[in-house]
């Protein structure tokens, strides 16, 4: 028994993964200015590095939800694509039409959600399972009915990707923009301390006075409309969507892959988003830190398969110490 | 409570209850664990409810707490009847449970666990300010202040300090009953005598208190009214001034207790020592000696964090020793792994069976031959060397046949599977850890006798347990342990009285074994 630990209410603080983060960024640093082409330490770059966190990242703050809440989300992928080539094919490059295009896509996002949250909490299939079938659903039915880019977005929507406020990107003032939001629903809202319980026992929550379910369904409601935020930024920086767009990203593993190097307990009830933006950052900055070493793809993916492993057996031995 | 300071405590005794359960039965698979139950509760009285374990006071009161269905009866409050279908249904209307099992998240603070889900909230936001605030008052009004912090995790509490706040949750609703299912399991005197100031100023304050317990000493101290269950079934309502304990020990088992156990050891049981620790230690544990020998049962009693399953653990290589030596036959060994316990022919039987003990979805044959096939991999054709049947033979198991999925199995035939799994092995140094925790009482009886029978044939038992009349009518020799340390040791058949001076470190006694 050590002493007590003290929390500062209502505030997370550092989670560690921020301490990776560093220890990226200085690696990187370092092999590019002896080994790499071009200055790693640009404006250009860190923007660059952020720009590059945008579509990941955003999605990765909706997976911590239902992470957070014992839940997981594999549809997401799919449901970007969805919105992606949904989006472009309403607005049909016309600025009158974003409006209508946002909020068909928005209740896209609410209806997915709503159904993955019912599927699990109601008719009880393990989530992995119940948002694998949702994604496979959605995925089907947009290949059948797209081969193709479908429409392009309306120039002015491409704003989101391309524009800049003052000297920063829009899309990193999006990104951070929906992290601060994240946090705040998770540390300072009552959903968010209920979906931390969720997570951490459901079984407490429930004899506490809970009602779990909800709080699972709307958890799983924040991470789909997540996806629909990334699906939109897709398809503004790309000018189109595409049946394809979200699972090329691979969106559904490494949101995941995100969130857990972020430090954030696969089994839920531990973590936050913060964790998260760093879990996202840190890949960012080894995809520019390998680009700039002119690495190979796939030597990119070993190391991303390190990463993720060593960052969660630390914090997995982290907490076998606090328990000896 | 503010809903209920017009009923003054001088109602009390023939006042209208506040709640009523009437006729209660719930049925789990393979055992009716409450039939036909009246309960009742009034304002201003705390209400005893005692039995055995397994008796169904604990699923009486997730009933009434709205965790559990009924299959059948009715629930009445103010004389209304009310059904829960979910806890917060049961909150809302006033109910308050403390439950047996700690029911608190680790990894929030106090002050989140007490207020969970229903945190002050400022302009749409949690108010931590208000929240640490409000917590403080809590505590303050439960005089734990001084020991516990509001921003401090839960986790890092000590056991009785957790506790105090799972009191300081209940006490957040303005509950109109409280329910506290053996509150003091964990908890050393001191703190009792807290806990019970604090009982008496509830109920003074006109909350009804419903008192699960097994310490006799603080049911008639506190209690105004005692209800026995036995075997799922009311034995009766008395007054606690118009009964001793024994008059409720008979309620409650339905006969004098050295009837319900079998006899100890003889003298030409007792054989050559199977198991020795000297000086034996790890970071719970610290200078370990003991002895157990061939045919004896040793008793291991102490309260919760006294590191009694510790103990067990630490012998069968789960947190291994890392001090001292350990004898099994006489040979000096080190167990650093459940395998190398295994080896030397340990067994383990937990009261988690489910958890550490069984392959759940899987039928009696291949759970009776777990072990046997983890020692020797290859043993396809093991079935046929081994007569299964042979096995569940001599642990008397009750199933549908040895295909039957052990999951449907009742509590106290999955004991007897784990058993059977161990002398597969032909395990003969036994560590028991609360065998009969939430078994019924007949079948708890069956697996009194079968230990005492395996006791007989040569087996070095060691049974730590948290149900003291067990410790009491089974063991040749009891140790007592306190603070990661056996405290003292007592001849078989000492009173409940000394284990627990012992148990709660007030007196260090007996030869160090």
């Amino acid at each position: 028994m050590s002493g007590y630990v003290i929390r500062k209410p209502g505030r997370a603080g550092l989670p560690p993964a921020f301490l990776f983060l560093a220890g990226a960024f200085v690696a990187a640093w370092v092999l590019v200015s002896l080994f790499g082409r071009g200055q790693f330490l640009s404006a250009a770059n860190i923007s660059n590095i952020f720009v590059r966190s945008v579509a990941l990242g955003i999605v990765a703050v909706g997976q911590s939800f239902a992470i957070l809440g014992g839940s997981i989300d594999l549809s997401v992928a799919h449901l970007i694509s969805v919105t992606a080539v949904m989006a472009s094919f309403i607005m049909q490059g016309d600025p009158a039409n974003i409006a209508r295009a946002i909020v068909v896509v928005a209740a896209i996002g609410l209806g997915v959600g709503l159904l993955n949250g019912l599927i699990i909490t109601k008719l009880r299939v393990n989530a992995l399972i119940a948002t694998l079938g949702t994604g496979l659903f959605m995925q089907g039915l947009l290949s059948t009915s797209f081969q193709n880019f479908a429409g392009a977005v309306a120039p002015e929507f491409e704003v989101l990707a391309y524009g800049t406020w003052g000297p920063v990107p829009i899309p990193v003032v999006v990104l951070l923009g929906v992290v601060a939001l994240g946090a705040l629903v998770m540390h300072r809202t009552r959903f968010g301390a209920r979906l931390y319980a969720v997570g951490g026992h459901a079984e407490v929550a429930r004899l506490s006075g809970l009602r779990t379910d909800r709080v699972l369904i709307g958890a799983h409601i924040i991470a789909s409309l997540s996806a629909v935020l990334t699906g939109l930024f897709i398809a503004a920086r790309l000018g189109a969507g595409a049946p394809w767009v979200g699972q090329d990203g691979v969106y559904d593993l490494e949101s995941i892959a995100a969130v857990v190097v972020g430090g954030t307990a696969l089994a839920g009830g531990r973590g936050g988003v913060l964790g998260t933006l760093a879990g996202v950052l840190i890949f960012s900055i080894m995809d520019s830190m390998f680009n700039q070493l002119g690495t190979g793809a796939f030597l990119k993916q070993v190391f991303r398969g390190f990463i993720i492993i060593a960052a969660v057996a630390s914090y997995s031995v982290r907490s076998r110490e606090e328990v000896g | 409570m503010a809903a209920n300071s017009a009923s003054p405590r001088q109602g009390q005794r023939g006042g209208q209850p506040i709640l009523e359960m009437r006729g209660i039965t719930k049925r789990f698979p393979g055992v009716v664990a409450l039939d036909g139950v009246s309960f009742d509760v009034r304002a201003g009285e705390v209400h005893a409810l005692v039995g055995e374990n397994g008796a169904g006071k604990s699923t009486l009161m997730k009933i009434l707490g709205g965790a559990y269905a009924p299959d059948e009866g009715t629930l009445l409050l103010d004389g209304r009847p009310v059904s829960f279908s979910h806890p917060w249904e049961a909150q809302r209307q006033g109910i308050s449970i403390i439950y047996q099992e700690f029911n608190l998240l680790p990894y929030r603070t106090v002050a989140e666990n007490i207020f969970l889900g229903r945190e002050p909230l400022r302009r749409g936001l949690v108010d931590y300010g208000r929240l640490h605030r409000d917590t403080a008052h809590l505590l303050a009004r439960l005089g734990v202040e001084q020991w516990i912090e509001p921003d401090t995790l839960v986790k890092d509490l000590p056991v009785a300090h957790q506790q105090m706040v799972e009191i300081a949750k209940a006490l957040s609703f303005s509950s109109k009953v409280l329910v506290m299912d053996e509150p003091t399991a964990a908890l050393t005197d001191r703190e009792v005598d807290l806990l019970m100031g604090l009982v008496r100023q509830l109920r003074d304050e006109g909350l009804a208190i419903v008192y699960i317990s097994h310490r006799f000493k603080e049911i008639f101290a506190i209690a105004d009214r005692i209800t026995v269950l036995k075997d799922g079934r009311k034995v009766g309502t008395v007054d606690a001034s118009e009964v001793t304990p024994d008059d409720l020990i008979r309620m409650m088992i339905g006969r004098p207790l050295d009837a319900f156990y079998p006899e100890y050891a003889r003298p030409e049981d007792i054989g050559s020592p199977l198991l020795e620790l000297a000086g034996a230690g790890n970071d719970v544990l610290d200078d370990i000696n003991l002895t157990v020998r061939a045919g004896e049962i040793v008793g291991v009693a102490g309260l919760q964090g006294s590191g009694r399953t510790e103990l067990l653990r630490a012998i069968f290589g789960i947190q291994p020793f890392t001090r001292g030596t350990m004898r099994v036959r006489g040979q000096e060994v080190r167990v650093r792994s459940p395998l190398e316990a295994v080896r030397l022919r340990m067994g383990f039987l937990t009261e988690n069976r489910k958890e550490e003990g069984l392959a759940l979805l899987q039928p009696v044959r291949d759970n009776t031959l777990l072990v046997h096939r983890a020692l020797r991999p290859l043993l396809a054709r093991a079935d046929g060397v081994l007569s299964v049947a042979q096995l569940t033979g001599r642990v008397d198991l009750r199933a549908a046949g040895l295909h039957q999925e052990v999951q449907y199995l009742s509590g106290g035939n999955q004991q007897k599977v784990v058993l059977a799994k161990w002398l597969a092995v032909d395990a003969d140094v036994l560590l028991f850890s609360d065998p009969t925790r939430g078994i019924d009482v007949n079948a708890k009886a069956g697996i009194h006798r079968l230990i005492r029978s395996l006791a007989r044939s040569g087996k070095a038992i060691l049974m730590a347990s948290s149900d003291l009349p067990e410790v009491i009518g089974m063991s040749d020799r009891i140790l007592v342990m306190w603070d990661g340390r056996i405290y003292g040791e007592l001849p078989a058949g000492a009173t409940e009285a000394e284990i627990m001076a012992l148990a709660t470190g007030q007196r260090k006694g007996g030869r160090s074994a």
